[in-house]
Formats: structure tokens, sequence, C-alpha cells
């Protein structure tokens, strides 16, 4: 009984969340309505016994991306709220609407038949004596050191890659007023005359 | 030593290889004493191999296989030689007199600006002729026969600066390749029934022939003698081949290309045997061919132009000789006219060279006292081809003459009144060129003449020649006198090779291996072959005498008895310039102006406009927009998940 | 009596859809992003929901690294945003299309 409790409650804050993304004019909201979505993320990884992920989950994803994301609004100051009701783009919001909900039956009618074949491919159980993140760290760091090994490169790749992107541009020399702009000019119709 | 037989083309050859690389280096003269040497040299061979074989005795026929050249399934070619007494017959009067022309033509073309191309060339000719003569088989033979279209090409358009000379080589190409046509087909019966192409076992199995292929392989091969040797009616290219230089004339169109015809047939004379209705056939084509030329011969005003209708005259006895059966007289008169009509071109190149450029004989005269040698022997080849005794053109002409009234009193008829037609325009020509006034000194001071030789290269031959008027003729230098005495001699003693009388007739024996079953016996008495004779030195003094009393000393005349539909050549030109000039540039303007133009080019370029407008059309995919793309992806997911779908039959 | 999975999976599948809706309609760039992520948690939920029904740990272990593989992939894609959406502000995805062809 509880679960279901739990699993309404949840999955409502997920969904909620979901369309707050989809529909807020403001970013900033659409970032918090994310918040909300991935709170609820995390109640149901609890209720599927996948303790350490939902820690994770709400240390990593709702503690720090999102962070990243309200760093990155507040800095570029794109906040302002954007006109839903307009589409530019001509067709997109009825193939949108009809790519998305295809999708959605599309895996919803696929789910209802069992079709996997061959021998199963079980890493090791879940259930039995243990906690789940004992169980989770001896996989990790014996079946899948090499993932592991290399995701912790991944992670430093990104952080150079975000200095790099976002380091600051080289200086731009300022031209004085008093200096004849002809003189010295770099243009390419001034090369070709030569 | 009959092994050497190679060396006979080899030669020629390697002066072609070796003038193409370094002629121009050796320079003139040099070049040209190259290429008359590599003649000399394949004459000696022949000389050689002439030796060996008439020491052989009774089987005098050797095959030298080089290699094999087609090995295709059933179908296997050997290139090789046939070195038999018609084959070296051909080769030494084909290097014998071409090492003359070649020796007249050093000093010809002495200061063209192509000197050593020529002798490229001539010594190109060379190489196909003897190739065409000596080879084994039908193809090899062919593989010569183009050759030496092709040279012909290559020499008669030798000025090519000169447009009517560049038409006249495309002429002469064209109409021999519908001749080379008949050729082909001719080639693909002879290996449908025969199986080979090899002469030896074409000759063998001729007897297995049924009469209709028998007929159709000759007729076709037919077809492609009448397209070398000039021939009604495709003859159209020999008169106009003219515009080539003298030694050209001689040698390719007197001496040795267009006798390949006359060779081919008497190759083929086993199947000939077979095949009379082909005979038949050939004999008429032949006669009719020699009245036609000797009548336009009558009116043409240019001396190279009267000679080249002469060779056609006598090309057709030659195939009224082949038609009669009698193989013997028409190689025979083969051998004759090379001397001297070789010896007529020689000539008239001379007067030329000596005139300074000039052709027409209306504006010659006199020149007896200013070029006495070349009028000499001039006179000589004059007496010879009138078919006055004892000189050589009387025995073959004859010879052929009596095979004809064996096969036809009216062939006979057809070739009599022809020999009496060249009796009269040889004289006419040898009148007005060599005596009476001397229409030069007047003429000159009114310009030059319409056709000219030399394509405004400086010409030479000892010493500069400055303005026209004044001049005396001069005779020419010693490099070409000495050909024309040599010829004359051969000319006049030529008779030799082939007397009528016991014991004397050596050709004929000579070719026996070779022609000997299907050769016609005379079996005339020799009452009615003495009235033969008779007549035919009759019609001779007759031609002479009516020119002698038109054209004359005394009559002074220099036209007369010319009229236009002779001069024309009985509009033959115009007539295939109506049929076939006419549609075929229609055709060629339409094919030019829509079928390439629009369909071909239409087609390419449209497939390039189709391309550019499928790829602007495409274009509106790339829309820069992110979000364009993602839905695209999104529509790929829901088409994979669309298709498992169905698949899994959910 | 715990919930079967096939409500978990019909709740990703929804989340999922919703966020692929949300990337393909919406202009913002940020809220674009944050859609993305909506479909990874969608994803991570389904993974999770599978491991619990077929006793295997390696679907908590695959989150597990499509977490660290996200956690890099926003930093990335903000320094990306960051570096094209610095001079402009109110500019939308709709105003990048330089690879217009």
């Amino acid at each position: 009984m509880i679960d279901w409790l739990v699993f309404a409650v949840a999955g409502a804050a997920m969904l909620a969340g979901a369309l707050g993304v989809v529909f807020s004019t403001n970013p900033v909201h659409a970032a918090l309505m994310l918040v909300m979505t991935l709170f609820g993320v995390a109640v149901l990884f609890v209720a599927q016994a996948a303790h350490f992920l939902a820690a994770v989950q709400v240390i990593v994803y709702a503690g720090a991306i999102v962070v990243l994301f309200l760093f990155v609004i507040m800095l570029l100051g794109i906040d302002k709220a954007e006109n839903l009701r307009t589409e530019p783009l001509r067709g997109q919001r009825p193939l949108a609407f009809l790519a998305g909900l295809g999708v959605l039956t599309a895996v919803l009618f696929l789910a209802r038949g069992a079709w996997v074949t061959g021998a199963s491919s079980r890493v090791a159980p879940i259930s039995g004596p243990g906690s789940n993140v004992q169980k989770l760290a001896s996989v990790l760091f014996s079946r899948y050191l090499l993932a592991f090994e290399v995701t912790s490169v991944l992670l430093v790749i990104a952080v150079v890659g975000a200095v790099v992107l976002t380091g600051r541009e080289p200086e731009v020399p300022v031209v004085p007023d008093d200096v004849p702009v002809s003189a010295g000019d770099d243009t390419i119709a001034s090369e070709v005359d030569q | 030593m009959v092994e050497a037989a190679w060396l006979i083309p080899a030669l020629p050859l390697a002066g072609f290889l070796i003038l193409m690389v370094a002629g121009r280096r050796l320079g003139d003269p040099y070049a040209g004493w190259l290429a008359t040497a590599m003649m000399g040299g394949s004459f000696g061979v022949c000389l050689v191999v002439l030796a060996g074989m008439v020491g052989e005795g009774g089987h005098r026929s050797f095959t030298q296989t080089l290699f094999t050249w087609v090995a295709s399934g059933s179908l296997t070619i050997d290139h090789g030689f046939l070195v038999d007494p018609l084959s070296i017959t051909m080769a030494l009067f084909v290097t014998g007199v071409g090492a003359l022309i070649h020796l007249y033509a050093t000093g010809y073309m002495h200061g063209d600006p192509n000197y050593s191309k020529f002798f490229v060339y001539l010594n190109l000719f060379a190489f196909s002729m003897l190739m065409l003569v000596l080879s084994s088989s039908f193809l090899g033979t062919f593989l010569g026969w183009e050759g030496v279209g092709a040279c012909s090409y290559l020499l008669i358009s030798f000025w090519f600066e000169r447009p009517t000379a560049a038409t006249a080589g495309k002429k002469a190409f064209v109409t021999n390749r519908v001749g080379d046509f008949g050729f082909m087909v001719a080639m693909f019966v002879i290996f449908a029934s025969i199986g080979s192409l090899q002469y030896e076992a074409v000759a063998a199995g001729a007897e297995s022939l049924s009469t209709v292929t028998a007929t159709a392989i000759a007729l076709l091969l037919f077809v492609g003698a009448a397209g070398k040797s000039a021939q009604l009616p495709l003859y159209v290219w020999l008169p106009d081949a003219m515009e080539g230089p003298t030694p050209v004339s001689a040698l390719i169109h007197a001496a040795t290309m267009v006798t390949a015809g006359v060779f081919l047939m008497v190759r083929i004379n086993p199947i000939l045997g077979v095949a009379p209705d082909a005979a038949l056939v050939i004999a008429v084509v032949g006669a009719v061919t020699a009245l036609f030329a000797a009548t336009v011969a009558c009116a043409q005003n240019d001396i190279k132009r009267v000679l080249a209708y002469s060779t056609i005259s006598q090309l057709g006895y030659m195939f009224l000789a082949v038609g009669s059966g009698a193989y013997v007289a028409a190689v025979f008169h083969m051998v004759t006219h090379a001397f001297f009509k070789a010896l007529m071109f020689l000539g008239a190149g001379s007067v030329i060279h000596g005139l300074h450029d000039q052709q027409d004989m209306t504006r010659m005269g006199g020149l007896r006292r200013w070029m006495p040698v070349t009028s000499a022997t001039f006179i000589v080849g004059w007496l010879a081809i009138a078919g006055v005794p004892p000189f050589s053109g009387f025995w073959s002409k004859d010879d052929i003459l009596v095979n004809a009234w064996e096969r036809s009193p009216l062939l006979w008829a057809i070739g009599l009144l022809t020999a009496l037609l060249t009796a009269y325009y040889m004289s006419r020509q040898v009148l007005l060129v060599f005596f009476g006034k001397e229409r030069w000194r007047t003429q000159a001071a009114k310009g030059k003449g319409r056709a000219t030789e030399h394509a405004g290269a400086g010409h030479g031959g000892g010493g500069g020649h400055g303005g026209s008027a004044g001049r005396v003729p001069h005779e020419s230098p010693w490099v070409m006198t000495f050909p024309l005495a040599f010829l004359a001699i051969l000319a006049a003693v030529g008779g030799v090779l082939n007397l009528p009388f016991k014991g004397w007739a050596l050709l004929e024996h000579w070719l026996e291996p070779v022609v000997g079953e299907n050769l016609r016996h005379l079996s005339v008495g020799s009452g009615t072959k003495l009235a033969l004779v008779a007549a035919a030195v009759g019609a001779a003094i007759a031609g002479i005498g009516v020119a002698w009393v038109v054209f004359g000393p005394r009559a002074g005349r220099v036209e007369g008895l010319a009229p236009s539909v002779l001069a024309r050549s009985w509009y033959v030109d115009d007539l295939y310039r109506l049929v076939v000039e006419r549609p075929g540039r229609a055709l060629a303007d339409f094919s030019a102006s829509v079928v390439d133009r629009k369909v071909i080019d239409g087609a390419v370029n449209g497939v390039g406009a189709l391309v550019r407008a499928g790829g602007s059309r495409l274009r509106v995919v790339q829309s820069g927009f992110v979000r364009h793309y993602a839905l695209v992806i999104a529509g790929g997911t829901l088409a994979v998940l669309l298709f498992v779908l169905a698949r899994s039959g959910v | 009596m715990s919930v079967p999975g096939a409500w978990y999976l019909a709740l990703a599948a929804a989340v999922f859809s919703i966020g692929a809706i949300g990337l393909l309609v919406r202009r913002n760039v940020l809220v674009m992003f944050m859609c993305i992520e909506l479909m990874l948690n969608a994803v991570n939920l389904t993974f999770v929901t599978y491991a619990r029904l077929l006793d295997d740990i390696g679907g908590q272990a695959l989150v597990f690294f499509v977490l660290v593989v996200a956690a890099a992939e926003v930093v990335v894609g903000l320094g990306i945003i960051v570096a094209i959406f610095r001079r402009r502000a109110g500019a939308t995805a709709d105003d990048i299309s330089l690879l217009k062809g």
C-alpha cells in the first residue's frame, strides 16, 4: 500500500517537473522544476533498492549539475522570458508532438512483449545479503574497473575542455583616436591592390 | 638463301624507324640517300632470294613463319612470309622500281622543308607494300593493304597546306576504305567456309567451295581490288591523287600500290577458277574501266592527269586479263606497265621541274630541244604504252588482247578500241609537250599555270630561280635523269620477259606453280593470232596518226577533240557529289547541330542540370537549425521503433 | 506488495517523451539542455527498474556510468554554450545557423 503511495507521489512529482521544464517561460523556473523531477527520480530509486544511486543522484545531479545550470543562466543573462506562443520554424511543433507521442506509443507497445533471447548476462544479484553499496562497489571495482578509470579520465577531459572553452579571449589592442585608419590597413582589398 | 626473305620488308622498316628518329638531323640529302640505300638493299635481297629459288628447281614455294599472330579458338593466323614465284616477282619490281624512284626523289624533293618526312613516308610505304605481297595470309596482306592506303593518304596530302591536296588525300583514303570493307567481309566468308586465312590452306580448300560462296568471295575481294586499283566506280581518287609530289604518283599510283588489287586477284586464282561468273564480272569491269578512262584521258590538259587516267585504263587491262583467266598476261603487263608508267611519271616530273612548276600542257611545247634526256626517255615510254613493237608494252598488251579474244570477242573489241585511244592520247601528250611551238615563252609573261606543284616551298635542283619571264627550261640533274634512262631501257627491252614464242615464255614458266591450273590455255591458231596482232598494231598506228594530224607540228593546234563531257570525266565526280557528298554533308550537319548539340550535349548537360536542381532542392534540408536536425533524429528513432514493432508482431 | 515494474517503465517512457518534445519545441538553449537531462533521468529510471526486475546489479552500475558521463557532458556543453552565447544576450538556438547549406 505504502509502495503505491510513494510511487504515486514521486511519479506525480516527476511528471509535474517534466511538464514544468517544458512549459516554463523563465529558464530559472525551468531549472527549479528540473530539481523537482530529479528528487522524484531519487525517491523512486530508493523504492527500487538502489540506495547508493539515489544518494549520488541527489548529490551530483540536483546538487551540482543544476547549480551549474543556474550559474550559467546567471552568467549569460539569458533569463529573459521566452515567447512560447510563436514558433518561427514552420511545422516544427506539430511534427515534434507527433514524433514524441509516436515514440511513447511505440515504446509502450514494445514493452508489452518480452522477446529477450539468449542466455542471461547477469553480472551479480541485487537481492541477497549485503548492502547495495557493497554489491555495487564489488562489481564496479572488479568487473567494470577499466570503465571506471576511463570515466575518471573523461572527467578530467571535461574539466580541461571547460577551462579552454570559456577562457578569456586575448586582448584586442585598442587603436588610439589620432591614428588614421587607412595606414597599415590589413583588409583583403589592400592586399589585392598590391 | 630463301630464309633471308624477312629482310626484304625489314630493310625499309629499318629505314622508316631510323628516319623517324633521326631524319630531321640527317636532312637533305642524306635522309634520301639512306632511304634509297634501304630500298636498294631490299632489292639486293630479292635477287638473292630469287637466286635461291631458281636453284631449287621444281618446288618453289617457301613459307617462313615469324610468329603466331592470332590464336583464338579455331582461328589461327600465323604472321609470316610466303615466298613463291608470284610474290617474289612482285617484290622484285616493287623494290627495283621503288629504289629508282627513291633516287629520283632525292633530287626532286631537294629544297622542300619537309624533306626527311617525305622519305619516312616513302619507306613506310615500301614496307607496307612488301608486307602486302610477301605475306602468307589474307590478314597479313590486309595489314599491308591498310598500310599502303594510309601511306597513300599521307603522301598525297604531303603539301597539306594546300586545301586541294588535303581534300585529295581524304578522298583517296575514304574511297579505299569502301574497298577495304569488301576485303574484310571476304575474309570473314573465307574463314567461315574454309576455316583458315593462310593462302596455302585457302588454295587447297578452294575446290571444296560452293560456286555461290566462291563467287561471293571473289566479288567481295574484287570490291577491295577495285578500290585499291581504281576501277569503276571507285576510281575517282586517283586523278585527284596527282596533287601529291610526282615521285609519289610514280611509285604509288603507277607502279606499286595500284597493282595490289591485281596481285590479290592473281593470288586467289584457285577461287576464281571455281567462280567463272565472278571472273566474267571482273573482266567486264576491267574492260569498261579501260575504255572509260581512255576516253577521259583524251580531254585532259594537265600532264599528270593524263597519266593518271592512263593508269586507270591500263589497270583495266590487267583486270580484263585476270577475268579472262590470263594471269600471266596480267602480271606481265603489271611489270611492263610499272616500267613505262613510272618512267613517264618521272619524266613528267622532270618537265614540271624544268618549267618551274608548270603542269598545263597547253603551256608547254618544243621541250625536245631543252630537255633532251627527258624527251628521249619519255618517247620510249610513249612507244611502249602505245603498243609499238618491239617495245615491252606491245608484247604485254598483245598477250592480254589475245586472251580477251578467246574469252569474248566483244571484250577484245573494247580492248582494241582502248588501245587506239591510248595511242591517240599519249601521242597527243608527247606532241603537246615535246614538239611544236614553245608556248611557255609567251605564256610565262601571263603568269603561272593553275596547278603548281610545290606549295610555296622553294624548289631546287641546281641553282636559284628568279622571276618567271624569260627563263628557259633546264634539264634535270643526274639523280633524276639516271632513273629515267634506266627505266627507259627496261621499258624498251622488258618484253623479253614473256615472248610468245616457244621456249621464250619465261614468265609463264616461272609463274606456273602459282597459277598453272587455272591459266587459260590459248587455243587460237597462229593465223588468228597474227591477225589479232596486226589489228593491235594497226590500232596503235591509227591512234598516233590521228594525233599527228590534229596536234602535229604542221597543224600546230593546241585545243581540239576535247568535249567537256570527257574533260569532266563523264560527270562521274559531279554525280558522286550529288549522290554521296550532299546527303553525307547534310547528315553530318544534322548530326553536328542537332544530334550532337541538342541530344548528346543536352543529355550530358541535362544530367548536370538535374544534379544541380536536385541538389538545390535537397539543400533545404540543411537549414542550419539544430531543432530541425533534432526533429529528424526523433523521426528516425520513431521509424526504427515502428520497424521493430512491425517485426515483432506485437 | 511492490509496484510492478511496468508502471515504472511507463512513467520513464512518459518523462522521456516529454523531454524529447521539450527539446524540439523550446528555443532557449539552456532549457533544451535541461530537457536532455530529463531524458537521461528517464533512462536511468528504466535501467534501475530492470536491475530490480532481472535481479542484476549490472543495471545499477550502468546508471552510475551514465551519471558520470552526463556530468561531463553538461560541463562541456555548458562551456560551449558560454563560449558561443557570451556576446549575444537573448540569443536562441535558432540564431545559430551557420551550417546552413
